[in-house]
């Protein structure tokens, strides 16, 4: 099954704004980008053509994993608003 | 700030730890405002599937009869997974009471977050806490999205990322290696065909630990529980595992779904819900502080969690219960300094909560530098022993013995077995020595 099936059975109520918030200019110089790779929403994307790190924030599970796992620590992480994000059905 | 926001206890958090401790606050009389990031409490809590039995009673007595439960465990089977095959060793007893029962996080949170606001607990749900407020260093409230609530006492039961704890320099950050990244996926299937699948009646539940598979060699862990109409299938890996190796946990999930032994069992089900979470798994020498003037820190955000044995619920609410009783002393008291919130870190150190993590102390240590052996290499020998054992093609039993033990050998280094049974003894030494 891929990942994108998976997430559509998560129920989001996504913010406007993102409460993830990198440092792109960390980003850049980042040798390994391991949130693209761990993330278990595939919530980050680098875009090589304009060297910026894209934030899918809406389908954050919110689980944290990328703020300590983010060589660079530059990763501005963030409970959304209390209304906002992630609710498990079946946690 | 106005007097009308100012409370006894805030505890920040609804889920096992928070509640526990607000209920018990709320039942001896005092003021407590529970406070949940949610839009009910439960909403963003994830495990693996269990909550125990004698640990939820001393919270919620008539538990049994009244929460929402989905099974009561009967057996425990621990699954040893090769690349295809598998070994199984199983423990059942339908006899005995349940030690534990599979439940739904956002209906039993949510459970037993009612129970605590007929108890007397302000709940305020769907609200973040931004920081704490402190005056001359000592926390006095909360600030949160709206408004600021103050407090004698702040309880943080914010979970395993627990910004707040950070905020205040109680605990340091997470390294990798001390967090386990889980997911899970929750698959709806008919009653009776679990119940055929799982050899289990009723109400009845079945535990899957599972070794191996995908995860050789990582220092990682499957599980499966059953819940009433579905099955939870999940794992959790070691951060710094997935890091070096630059893998998604959800890959690995897939793979494990697909192992032979684990595949029939959940063949035919659709994918309910798929959730991610953090499990701390530094152990005991990473708990942070858990104390300070007007603070106290329990449950995860503690990193209060006993890999080994797969417990963390209940960890959560005892230590969410004694970090209460301090704070009903110290109301008594009406001292609220660190030097009588100490009577919480003496609580825990005298309960099973800190005994046990002292126990296994060095047991992650050891898994990170031994995990090609202990979760690898021997796992691989125990189905490897059974292969042999069972395979019936002529040649002689003794001949198969010789050839078995020269490939043991042979596989792995003299040295290093030598250095394995050695970690093996000091772990067995480290769990065993009398304090």
């Amino acid at each position: 099954m891929v990942l994108e099936d998976k997430l559509f059975t998560v129920k989001y109520t996504p913010d406007t704004v993102s409460h993830l918030t990198p440092d792109n200019e960390m980003c850049k110089i980042c040798t390994n980008r391991i949130c693209t790779k761990i993330c278990p929403a595939n919530v980050y994307e680098w875009d090589e053509t304009h060297q910026k790190l894209i934030v899918n924030f809406e389908n954050c599970l919110e689980c944290g994993a990328c703020r300590i796992a983010c060589v660079k620590q530059s990763l501005k992480w963030e409970y959304p608003k209390g209304t906002k994000g992630v609710t498990f059905k079946l946690g | 700030m106005t007097e009308n926001k100012k409370t006894d206890v805030i505890v920040v958090g609804a889920g096992p730890a928070g509640i526990s401790c607000a209920i018990t606050i709320a039942r001896a009389g005092k003021k407590v405002v529970l406070i949940e990031r949610g839009s009910f409490a439960g909403s963003k809590n994830v495990f693996g599937g269990a909550i125990y039995t004698q640990p939820t009673k001393e919270i919620f007595p008539d538990f049994e009869t009244s929460a929402p439960l989905e099974r009561r465990n009967v057996e425990h089977k621990f699954a040893i997974l090769g690349e295809d095959d598998s070994t199984v060793v199983s423990y059942k007893n339908k006899t005995e009471t349940a030690g534990s029962y599979t439940v739904i996080r956002a209906k039993f949170d949510r459970w037993m977050a009612e129970e605590a606001k007929k108890a007397g607990v302000y709940l305020v749900e769907k609200t973040v806490v931004k920081e704490l407020l402190t005056e001359n260093s000592k926390v006095t409230g909360v600030r949160t999205e709206l408004e600021d609530y103050c407090a004698d006492i702040v309880i943080l039961a914010d979970g395993v990322n627990s910004l707040l704890a950070k905020q205040i320099g109680l605990r340091e950050d997470i390294q990798p290696k001390d967090v386990a990244l889980s997911v899970k996926e929750v698959i709806k299937l008919d009653k009776n065909i679990i119940n055929d699948r799982f050899n289990i009646s009723d109400d009845e539940g079945c535990i899957y630990e599972i070794f191996g598979g995908p995860m050789l060699g990582m220092l990682g862990l499957g599980f499966m529980y059953t819940n009433r109409n579905s099955i939870t299938i999940g794992l959790g890996i070691t951060l710094s595992e997935l890091v070096e190796r630059g893998i998604r946990p959800y890959d690995m999930l897939e793979e494990l779904k697909k192992h032979p032994t684990i595949a029939p069992l959940i063949k035919g089900g659709e994918l309910e819900e798929y959730s991610a979470h953090l499990i701390p798994e530094g152990g005991y020498n990473k708990v942070p502080k858990l104390f300070a003037d007007g603070v106290m820190i329990a449950g995860d955000a503690a990193m209060l969690v006993n890999n080994l044995h797969w417990e963390g619920t209940n960890l959560a609410m005892i230590s969410g219960k004694l970090a209460a009783e301090t704070a009903l002393e110290a109301l008594n008291k009406n001292d609220f300094s660190a030097k009588t919130l100490r009577l919480y870190e003496e609580k825990l150190k005298n309960s099973f909560v800190m005994k046990d993590l002292k126990t296994y102390k060095d047991l992650m240590d050891i898994a990170h530098k031994k995990s090609d052996a202990f979760l690898d290499y021997y796992l691989r020998t125990v189905n490897g022993f059974f292969k042999m054992f069972t395979s019936v093609d002529s040649v002689p039993k003794r001949q198969k013995y010789y050839n078995f033990v020269g490939t043991f050998f042979k596989e792995r280094k003299f040295m290093n077995i030598i250095s394995d049974i050695w970690h093996g003894i000091r772990l067995l030494w480290s769990i065993l020595k009398w304090y």
